[in-house]
């Protein structure tokens, strides 16, 4: 089918067709085309069906505001649900389908709703689906679900990749309309960085639809050439098809740029929107205004649209919205609309204006009137006119243009904290109030209504904000007529009269609600739904505001405006995730013995942001258990080697050093001897358990901290904060190495055989007892740290190189071990040991546990200050049965005892107020052949030896166990010291 | 937000660490006689006013300077901001 | 003499290098790198220790760009000096000979990851990487910054289109990717 409302002019391609298809139809339409007019230029209506009544829909405008023609566009894991036609770009091969029918889109079986229409009013849900109860989720949600509700969802993964970027300039230009324009140049010719977005693919704004003549030429062609120059300056980036969607504190602005949804699909790589961070010293809000309709009965057919759309839609696409039109107004834009549409050769049935003094033509019928209602199935055939005396006549039209006064785009002067003002002249509100700091507003946006006025409103603003000295650049030529409106808002006696085309919302809901009594404004939106669709009411909110003003004998700005938040427009929210997705959601740590561990098999865990090796399966084992069993015994029995690399380390160097680890550790170390290492348990200042490590002294004022490897980021902050703010003038300095250094525990038996194959100095007992710490070298010279201490309660090692040298080192303790049958073991296997050693870790350091609740209570220095001295000796957590750390055994070996489990009494009741404690870490011992666990119990030091029931009531556990030491192995510590 | 550090100049707020009011930097003297209540107001009972607000933030993906941020609350207009160092300094922490 | 030898913080023998037509990413693995933190009350004679070894202390957020050390401001009293490993896999010893009871040293050689990044695209890749204002930075001017939510430093090299990457060692393979994916974006 030809395009049988194209027309001549308008800012399109015609040298090109672009095939596309709609709900499978296929169709052309030219590059700088909208699908929206090419589906007019088409013929094509009908694109829609509502919300909630399935009414037939079209386009009420021809931009970013639009409420109606939401289309699912694209297909496959590519489908968009409620893209807005209207500021679709036309490309070759783009098929769009209609949404919200059950079945097709010209006879949707959900009309019916259309029907029951006095029963779906405001509040609706509220009120009918009280009861039966559980009828909402087995019947009225999900019929409610299937009825309503908009475009659907592809449900398969997004093939597309988004980009986010950050940006600086000095000034950010928000719309590159003539006031855009020209601020972009005033500032560009300066030297200033400017930015200049526009949600629009072409840059120009509000002239591209207009015939205005700017300086001699076409308003059109005048921002081409101004674009031009702008393009040629370096410190200028233009960015078109680009929505600023928030203004943030300090002149930050959040924008999407849409690099590829003009495209059939975008590049490889490349993304498909960017989400620009723009640090911006000033803005200017140059965002133009957004027309506003007239509420009447069934104001909402295809074919009614706003002036503005159909005059846009005429000269810059070079489409009729029909071929007999006619205009409905209460101000002079209206009759522009009539009058371009009348050079261009459409037929004009009738302006009619409700103000008595309408201005005349002498090219068609102005009537004085108003309209009154509309008739035509899936799209408009006739307007009925009420005239100014009271007669009735009809208009035979395919279109109805409707205009009732523009709304300055505000809402960015209102994302912190602004609220517009009311402007008597325009019948609107304009920005007021407090802007965000930095910005001014310009043209249309701050209701300078005419081309004239936005030229020179955008060179001030540049000027203004910039701080540029004399007078105003030379500004073209162009338009400057009065704002001649009347404010009004719905034709007196109309009900189902649209407001909210989005949300189904008519005059007689905004009635309905102000008659329950919803007298707030953001009540009002909330009981209605009015503006709370994906448009945001960008041209239904003023209508109801203003009927409701009416019904609570109030003016409009008394009642106020709901709050305008970010998003401007819909935005993917693929956009706001960026390339944090799937496997890029966060960072991967990995260990300087990965890709051995990797080679070797190793199943690997997630712990925070570090990939660890889990255990290290063998051939023939099936079940995770068999592995990490064996690495246990075979590690007690023999050599085990474990990448501990993880661990927080932080250098704490200086004369005071070892008065600052007074301070942050409740135990002291200022007499530990340089070559030593030491336990250290950190307290908040509220006397819980912060975080525990060793600190080794290498050198009287140097020693290596090491934090668990959950708190390695929170512990170096916490002792930045003690450095600067509580202990300026000592002479300490802080810095992290966790990941400067490879670190390997060895342990077992046979570790110092092992290493004393690998280091270059005597790490005999005597020589290098239990805690001592030194730097050495291994291997004929590799500098190297190395500290006797130990998790798994065995004769243990911790080797630290350089971590590029730490796969060689891994490497060569396999080497030097496979006489010992070394085993690398991997954080399963880690786990089984300390519990079995009965080494407290973060299920225990759980924050709600103090020293004394661990059973070191008595390492709080007495002698010293530290963080958490004073409160951890109050009353509250000194208490008489306090918990404390014990270990628990099953009575029946084959028993579990799980986590989380609680104890109580051997008899007596099963409930909270019983509650005795409860484990918090569990696993198998394969040292003792069953289950073992740690856990804390009123007054635990006192019961070793008690019989309690472990109960989990949600998990069906009820076991019979033993409290026992929470030393279960070599509870004296020969090992260790071997 | 914008920060504007003592000595880097204006920094995205996204970069630093918040920890609140900076009266955790007047940690009382535990050798009082009254540690005991003087720590317990200092642990628990912290300002959190709508307005003015001195607040700690440490510029953690920065220089790692502490900083006392004076800001709004309700505005998040910044006035002044320094070295949390010079702070303690001042307010006499210095041994 | 030991017989160890050391891969690159991406794991391989050889230090990587991918090219795209407007960029190339290249992995550094032959720097050397130690911190030094001035002493308290030594921070003139930290200063001049500084100047003697690279000509002059860095300031706030510059770089002295100097060979074969090199170094940049990390924080109050603090920077980190930088040199080819080849010539000073010791370097940490010998900052401390050289800096006495003057300042901390703390080797860092192994806690990082570099990666220098040229080519003409370098400033489009810069901005889908983090939020440093690549366009107004001079050769010698660093940023720590936040890439994919790796805290690195950026430092402007004398080369208009050349920065130099330091992120932390462990993540250099997150760190690389999202180096990658910036480049296939803008390149």
């Amino acid at each position: 089918m030809s395009q049988k409302n194209r027309i001549s002019g308008g800012q399109i391609d015609r040298t090109k067709t672009l095939n596309f298809t709609f709900d499978g139809k296929r169709y052309t339409g030219h590059p700088g085309d909208t699908l929206a007019s090419a589906l007019l230029a088409n013929g094509v209506r009908l694109m829609g069906r509502s919300f909630k009544y399935h009414r037939p829909r079209g386009v009420l405008t021809a931009g970013s505001e639009e409420p109606n023609a939401l289309v699912e566009l694209r297909s496959g894991a590519r489908q968009e649900p409620n893209t807005r036609a209207t500021t679709t770009e036309l490309f070759d091969g783009l098929t769009a389908k209609s949404q919200n029918r059950l079945g097709s889109l010209r006879f949707d079986a959900m009309a019916i709703n259309d029907r029951f229409s006095n029963f779906l009013t405001a509040g609706f849900y509220y009120k009918t689906f009280m009861w039966p109860k559980a009828f909402w989720e087995k019947l009225y949600e999900p019929i409610i679900r299937k009825a309503a509700g908009l475009g659907s969802l592809s449900l398969k993964d997004d093939p597309d990749v988004y980009d986010k970027g950050f940006l600086h300039c000095d000034m950010l230009i928000i719309g590159a309309g003539p006031a855009g324009l020209v601020a972009a140049l005033t500032a560009g010719r300066s030297g200033a960085r400017v930015i200049l977005a526009d949600e629009d693919f072409r840059m120009g704004g509000r002239i591209n639809s207009e015939t205005f003549v700017i300086g001699g030429t076409s308003g059109a062609d005048w921002a081409v050439t101004a674009i031009a120059e702008l393009g040629s300056l370096p410190n200028v980036r233009i960015m078109p098809r680009t929505t600023v969607i928030g203004a943030f504190d300090h002149g930050i602005y959040g924008a999407v740029e849409r690099v590829g949804d003009h495209l059939a699909t975008s590049e490889t790589g490349k993304p498909r929107q960017i989400l620009w961070r723009i640090y911006s010293k000033h803005t200017v809000l140059a965002a133009g205004a957004t027309e506003r309709p007239i509420a009447f009965d069934n104001n909402d057919r295809p074919g009614i649209m706003l002036a503005s759309a159909m005059r846009t839609y005429a000269n810059r696409f070079g489409v009729a919205a029909d071929k007999r039109v006619a205009i409905f107004t209460n101000n002079d834009d209206g009759h522009r609309t009539a009058a371009d549409l009348h050079a261009k050769g459409v037929k004009i049935a009738a302006v009619v204006d409700i103000r008595p003094d309408v201005p005349r033509s002498l090219d068609y019928e102005v009537l004085h009137g108003e309209v009154v209602d509309t008739k035509g199935r899936l799209g408009l055939t006739f307007a009925e006119v009420k005239l100014g005396d009271g007669s009735i006549r009809t208009l035979e039209c395919g279109a109805l243009g409707v205009s009732g006064g523009w709304n300055p785009n505000v809402h960015l002067t209102c994302h912190q904290r602004g609220r517009p003002t009311w402007n008597e002249t325009l019948a609107a509100f304009v920005p007021g109030g407090t802007l965000p700091p930095g910005m001014v507003v310009a043209g249309a946006a701050n209701g300078d209504m005419s081309t004239h006025r936005a030229l020179q409103g955008g060179a001030q603003a540049a000027q203004t904000v910039l701080d540029l000295e004399g007078p105003l650049p030379d500004l073209p030529q162009a338009e400057d007529a009065p704002i001649n409106v009347t404010p009004f808002w719905y034709v007196e006696g109309a009900s189902r009269a649209w407001l909210d085309q989005q949300n189904d919302v008519t005059v007689k809901d905004v009635k309905l609600s102000h008659q329950e009594g919803f007298r707030s404004v953001e009540h009002l939106k909330r009981y209605t739904t009015l503006g709370m669709a994906t448009d945001q009411g960008k041209t239904s909110n003023m209508g109801g505001l203003a009927i409701m003003a009416e019904l609570a004998g109030k003016t409009i700005p008394e009642v106020g405006t709901t709050m305008f938040r970010p998003p401007y427009t819909p935005t993917a929210i693929g956009v706001f995730a960026g390339r944090h997705r799937g496997k890029d959601f966060h960072p991967t740590r990995l260990t300087p013995s990965h890709k051995w561990a990797e080679e070797r098999g190793a199943v690997f865990v997630e712990v925070g942001n570090w990939l660890r090796a889990q255990w290290f399966p063998r051939a023939g084992e099936t079940h995770w258990r068999q592995s990490v069993d064996r690495e246990v015994l075979a590690t007690r029995a023999s050599v085990g080697v474990c990448d501990v690399t993880t661990l927080g380390k932080v250098d704490v160097q200086g004369r005071d050093a070892a008065a600052f680890l007074n301070m942050i550790y409740c135990n002291g170390f200022g007499k530990l001897a340089v070559g030593k290492t030491r336990y250290g348990l950190m307290l908040r200042e509220d006397g819980i358990a912060m975080d525990d490590g060793t600190a080794g002294r290498l050198a009287e004022d140097h020693f290596v901290v090491t934090t668990t490897t959950a708190n390695a980021l929170p512990v170096y902050r916490h002792m930045e904060f003690v450095r600067q703010c509580l202990a300026p003038d000592m002479d300490v300095q802080l810095i992290s190495t966790t990941e400067a250094w490879a670190q390997y525990a060895v342990a077992g038996p046979n570790a110092r055989k092992l290493l004393e194959k690998i280091v270059d100095v005597d790490i005999s007992n005597d020589a290098f007892p239990f805690m001592a710490c030194s730097n050495i070298t291994i291997c004929d010279g590799l500098r190297a740290r190395l500290f006797r201490i130990s998790f798994s309660g065995e004769l243990a090692y911790e080797i630290a190189v350089p971590t590029a040298y730490g796969d060689a080192l891994m490497r060569k303790i396999m080497e030097a071990g496979a006489e010992f049958d070394v085993t690398p073991y991997g954080t399963e296997a880690l786990g089984v040991m300390r519990i079995e050693k009965g080494h407290a870790a973060g299920n225990e350091l759980n924050g709600t546990t103090t020293a004394a609740n661990l059973g070191i209570g008595r390492m709080v220095s007495g002698l010293k200050d530290s963080i958490g001295k004073v409160l951890s000796q109050r009353a509250g957590l000194n208490a008489e049965g306090d918990l404390r750390q014990v270990g628990i055994k099953p009575v029946n070996p084959a028993d579990p005892v799980p986590a989380g489990a609680h104890l109580m009494k051997a008899t007596g009741p099963v409930d909270a107020a019983h509650d005795q404690g409860y484990v918090t870490s569990a696993c198998y011992s394969p040292t003792l052949g069953h289950a073992i666990a740690l856990g804390f119990l009123k007054d635990g030091s006192a019961r070793l030896g008690e019989r309690m029931r472990l109960v989990s009531p949600l998990t069906g556990v009820n076991v019979d166990v033993e409290i026992v030491s929470a030393h279960f192995i070599d509870p004296d510590g020969e090992r260790l010291r071997a | 937000m914008i920060i504007d550090h003592p000595l880097l100049g204006p920094r995205d707020s996204a970069e630093f660490t918040y920890m609140g009011d900076a009266k955790l930097i007047d940690r009382p003297d535990p050798d009082a006689a009254t540690a005991a209540r003087d720590f317990y107001d200092y642990a628990y009972l912290r300002d959190n006013p709508a307005g003015w607000h001195d607040e700690l933030w440490f510029h953690e993906q920065g220089d790692r300077s502490w900083l006392v941020v004076t800001r709004n609350t309700i505005t998040h207009e910044i006035r002044q901001v320094r070295l949390a160092r010079d702070v303690a300094r001042a307010r006499g922490r210095s041994t | 003499m030991h017989n160890l030898t050391t891969l690159t913080a991406l794991g391989g023998a050889d230090a990587r290098v991918d090219v795209f037509d407007h960029i190339t990413i290249a992995e550094n693995d032959g720097l050397a790198l130690a911190s030094v933190a001035a002493r308290m009350g030594q921070e003139a004679a930290c200063q001049a220790h500084l100047r003697t070894l690279l000509g002059a202390v860095p300031e706030v957020g510059r770089a002295v760009l100097h060979d074969p050390e090199a170094g940049f401001w990390m924080g109050p009293d603090q920077w980190m000096v930088g040199a080819p490993r080849a010539t000073h896999e010791m370097l940490a010893d010998q900052l401390k000979d050289h800096f006495g009871e003057t300042a901390s040293i703390t080797e860092q050689s192994g806690a990082w990851v570099c990666f220098d990044v040229t080519g003409p695209a370098m400033p489009d890749m810069s901005e889908r990487l983090c939020n440093i204002p690549i366009r107004e930075m001079a050769a010698g001017d660093v940023r720590r910054s936040v890439i994919h939510q790796l805290g690195c430093f950026v430092i402007r090299r004398d080369a208009p289109d050349h920065i130099r990457i330091l992120g932390p060692r462990a993540s250099a393979q997150t760190l690389h990717h999202a180096l990658i994916t910036a480049a296939q974006s803008t390149a």
